[in-house]
């Protein structure tokens, strides 16, 4: 399960030279950018308005891009003078810009319409800007390129007390701008905010006159943060360990509450995404144990979630297939139960599978398990693929749990119980055991761990949270059908596991606020999340396969790793002198 | 050489005379006697009822053998693979999709130009060619973005890397194409029959299986007679040994991927020809049976791909009619995809090594 085993010897390539990186670098974001539009992810934000009038989200994307290339080549240092890496940067703009321009250009010579349903005459008009002639489109559009990317040369050469407030003010439009849907109804729905409201945005968009305040507020806040972060970090640092401890609580809890409350502010649909956020953080702390603590890479959770929302469905539902009339609360214990007994049975043959065969091996069973549930063999039973129909809500002391923000308390309430049980586990005998199995089985049980124990609670436990998951599911949306339990669910919990960090608690509440909560936040991402997943599995693989917020244990290791990379080099370094 | 996939028998094998019984014993004796009661029990039931005619059984042995061989195609890649980086090309399936994909605009057009028809042996060359080429280069950019960089790493880290390119390729492609059912064309000569002593056969399975055989044939020779085919098979020997006799592991590696996604080109074209519908989603099914089909022959093992595939196509093409019918279960053939998954964790769980991998399971062990 370890990251770093290395299983045969590797030859370092040399850096390129800094003209060759320029045109790579050009090319790999022109070809980006094609690629972009070519799916339909550009035509599909160019619906999407920044600044109304103004700026689209497929020009912001496409103009990113460009300068992006400009931050690339001159990130690297690998030029001498200023001019010289601001034309680079400029050239790999102009790259990009010219590999995006071929598209333009084709389509105006031949309709590939029957094949790239992309290619619609909309995306021309975006890709010439709207201009009468292809041939004034293009130079536009290498004009911008070349621009940009110059810009985005200078940016990075730019002294930090200038580029600060020009990254935060750009940054802030941008968030402001992206997640209007988010902030909007916050700021709409009270009366001391609307006016606010009603300078920035108007209802299809961000005004100019909004963005250009949102830029200098974030200018400022920026040069304001570089000015007193160090002060209040060093401030903080002179504190006693104690008070240390509390203020990182204090914020942590005021972090916490925000979260908690946000909801109650902004509504119904913002409600359904949290509750939705909240499903996978309680599930993700379920994989987290198998996964994440005990190194056993599961494809088949959604099994567990299935179990979950099927029994408490028969239990509760309205439907003649229900087998009880029970409560919400009297069922969710049992169906919580019944995915323990299931994940211990689903353990028991897998045990002495390891690594990716144990991958293949719990996707087939998820997927027997889907196939059974699907089928007209168990359809008496499990009413095949028609589905359980009018599951009741939950009701608490009276009050039916009807809206999603209800539901969504109820879910972040099991969260926290779940972030409980698995924090208390993580350093106990059993965590520990876990630990142990994941880094290195054999040894493991040579220390006299015994492993059919442990795994086995590893996968119970990991399914009791999955199933209680499936239970608030089911009441969720009142009814379930076998469609919802694909193996795409066990695959994006796994990768907010992934992209969160392995093993780290917070890891997995950033990760589904990130993986499940933005793409439903930025709808026009909707249809093409599975794509930004996939991307986003691998470029933390790549770039930072420890996650987003690793566990301390995590930490440690990457410091101690780093270190010892050190000071070799150091020893290295000297040899090399001496030599 | 890797930490992980490997079965190495623990304590409880060695002394298995010895230890006691563990209920985990008990419920894996449970399962095997279970599946051995419906396997029996169902085939005699089945006999004994008489549901079916000797023509049906030929049906479904035939068209088990037709897909059976595609499944073999396919699985070559992730055995070859397999074999070389000790790695599961989890995209397997999808690269084979993105070929069958692109080569459905080809066969299209060409059925609508009436080449498909006049000049059938032309155009399905033609469409296997450019199927082939979609999927090498899928494979190659995969093994270079996904694969390369954890060349040197035994981890996890690259089967989550595949996942990842699993789905960005079939989003990809989704983009690309829309999201439609497309449906390949049927010319007027694929629908007809052959008569051989006396049964009716459609034409298209001959052709399925005869190309398959003819496709693994040839890479049967690249891999046993061909100067690259004996480095790939040092390669997957060992790599630092080979590296030291003069072998580029890195051009054998590429070669590994083209092979496979060649075979992948091919076997995902016929595959859409049997089923007549390509949707972006519509290499998984395939995929995953292709790698039951790796690893039931021995994953690493060339002829036990070959074997393996064929295998798993006529199990799952008699299957439901012979085991799960006998037994009462009503319409078996939805579950059809069962019985190749339980197979498939059937295999993993009680001989990890296939019917064909001894030698691989013991070198390694």
């Amino acid at each position: 399960m370890s990251f770093d085993v290395v299983a045969s010897s590797r030859v370092e390539t040399e850096d390129a030279s800094p003209w060759k990186h320029t045109l790579q670098v050009g090319t790999q974001l022109g070809v980006t950018a094609f690629m972009l539009a070519l799916v339909g992810i550009l035509g599909m934000f160019n619906n999407r308005p920044i600044i109304v009038g103004v700026l689209t989200l497929a020009y912001a994307t496409v103009g990113v891009t460009f300068a992006a290339a400009g931050i690339m080549v001159a990130r690297r240092h690998l030029f001498t003078s200023p001019g010289q890496t601001v034309l680079a940067g400029a050239v790999a703009g102009l790259i990009a810009a010219a590999i995006l321009s071929i598209l333009p250009i084709v389509m105006s010579l031949i309709n590939l319409r029957f094949i790239f349903v992309a290619l619609d005459p909309a995306l021309y008009k975006f890709l010439t800007f709207s201009r009468p002639t292809l041939y004034e489109g293009v130079i536009a559009m290498l004009a911008l390129g070349a621009a940009l990317g110059a810009a985005g040369a200078t940016l990075v050469l730019l002294p930090d007390w200038l580029r600060r407030p020009l990254t935060g003010g750009l940054v802030a439009s941008g968030i402001a701008g992206l997640f209007q849907e988010l902030i909007r109804p916050v700021l709409a729905n009270s009366k001391a905010s609307k006016p606010l409201h009603d300078l920035i945005y108007t209802y299809t968009g961000m005004k100019l006159q909004g963005a250009i305040i949102v830029f200098v507020v974030g200018a400022l806040a920026a040069v304001l943060w570089a000015k007193f972060q160090p002060l209040a970090k060093a401030r903080i640092k002179e504190m006693p360990a104690g008070s240390q401890r509390t203020l990182r609580a204090v914020a942590m809890a005021v972090a916490f509450l925000l979260f908690a409350m946000f909801p109650l502010y902004a509504g119904n649909f913002v409600g359904q995404v949290f509750l939705l956020v909240g499903l996978f953080m309680l599930m993700g702390m379920g994989l987290n144990i198998e996964v994440g603590l005990a190194g056993l890479l599961d494809l088949g959770f959604v099994a567990f979630y299935a179990v979950g929302a099927y029994v408490t469905a028969l239990l509760t539902a309205n439907d003649y297939h229900a087998l009880a009339h029970l409560s919400w609360w009297e069922a969710m214990p049992i169906a919580v139960l019944c995915s323990v007994i299931v994940g211990v049975l689903f353990g028991v043959p897998v045990l002495k599978v390891r690594g990716d065969y144990l991958a293949v091996a719990t996707m087939g069973l998820g997927e027997i398990v889907r196939v059974i549930v699907l089928s007209d063999a168990a359809a008496p039973l499990l009413a095949g693929a028609k589905g359980i129909l009018s599951i009741p809500r939950p009701n608490f002391f009276g009050l039916e749990m009807n809206t999603p923000v209800l539901l969504f308390y109820l879910a972040l309430a099991s969260s926290l119980v779940a972030a409980y049980v698995a924090w208390r586990l993580e350093d106990s005998r059993l965590g520990r055991a876990w630990t142990a199995i994941r880094d290195d089985e054999d040894v493991a049980q040579a220390l006299g761990i015994n492993l059919i124990n442990v795994k086995l609670l590893a996968y119970g436990l990991g399914a009791a949270f999955a199933g209680l998951a499936g239970s608030i599911f089911a009441a969720m949306l009142g009814t379930i059908y076998p469609h919802s339990f694909q193996l795409i669910i066990s695959i994006n919990i796994l990768a907010l596991i992934i992209v969160g960090g392995m093993g780290s608690l917070p890891g997995v509440a950033l990760g589904s606020l990130v993986l499940i909560g933005l793409p439903e936040m930025l709808r026009e991402f909707g249809e093409y999340r599975y794509l930004f997943y996939g991307l986003a599995i691998i470029a933390v693989m790549r770039l930072k396969p420890e996650g987003l917020w690793p566990s301390a244990a995590k930490r440690r290791e990457i410091r101690a790793e780093r270190e010892l990379k050190r000071a070799v080099d150091a020893e290295l370094q000297s040899e090399g002198a001496k030599a | 050489m890797t930490a992980s996939a490997e079965h190495t028998p623990t304590t409880s094998e060695t002394f298995s005379g010895l230890h006691k019984i563990t209920f985990v014993d008990i419920i894996l004796w449970g399962l095997r006697i279970a599946l051995l009661v419906v396997v029996v029990g169902g085939t005699i039931g089945t006999l004994i009822k008489g549901t079916y005619s000797t023509d049906q059984w030929l049906d479904f042995f035939l068209f088990g053998l037709t897909i059976g061989g595609v499944y073999a195609l396919i699985a070559l890649g992730y055995t070859m693979v397999y074999g070389i980086l000790r790695l599961i090309n989890f995209a397997h399936g999808d690269i084979t999709m993105t070929g069958a994909f692109s080569a459905f605009f080809l066969a299209r057009g060409l059925d609508r130009a009436g080449i498909l028809d006049n000049y059938p042996i032309l155009s399905m060359t033609a469409i296997m060619l450019l199927s082939m080429a979609v999927c090498t280069a899928t494979a190659l950019i995969v093994e270079r973005i996904c694969y390369r960089p954890f060349r040197h790493v035994a981890s996890l880290a690259p089967l989550i890397c595949a996942i990842g390119a699993s789905f960005v390729i079939q989003h990809t492609f989704r983009g690309m194409f829309g999201n439609n059912v497309r449906s390949y064309p049927d010319p007027e000569w694929m629908k007809g029959s052959l008569y051989v002593f006396g049964y009716d056969i459609p034409v298209i399975q001959p052709i399925v299986i005869i190309t398959a055989l003819v496709a693994m044939l040839f890479l049967y020779l690249i891999v046993q007679k061909t100067k690259m085919g004996m480095a790939m098979r040092a390669v997957s020997e060992d790599r630092d040994a080979a590296a030291l006799m003069g072998i580029d592991s890195n051009k054998v590696i590429i070669f590994t991927f083209v092979l496979g996604a060649c075979m992948a080109g091919i076997g995902g074209v016929l595959y859409c020809f049997v089923y007549k519908q390509i949707y972006f989603y519509s290499g998984f099914i395939p995929g995953i049976k292709a790698f039951s089909a790796a690893v039931l022959g021995g994953i690493g093992n060339i002829p036990g791909a070959m074997i393996g595939g064929f295998f798993l196509g006529i199990v799952e093409s008699v299957g439901p009619a012979l085991f799960l019918d006998g037994i009462g279960i009503p319409a078996p053939y939805q579950l059809r995809d069962l019985i190749a998954f339980t197979l498939l964790v059937m295999v993993l769980v009680f001989r990890p090594q296939g019917l064909l991998g001894e030698t691989l399971a013991k070198k390694r062990a």
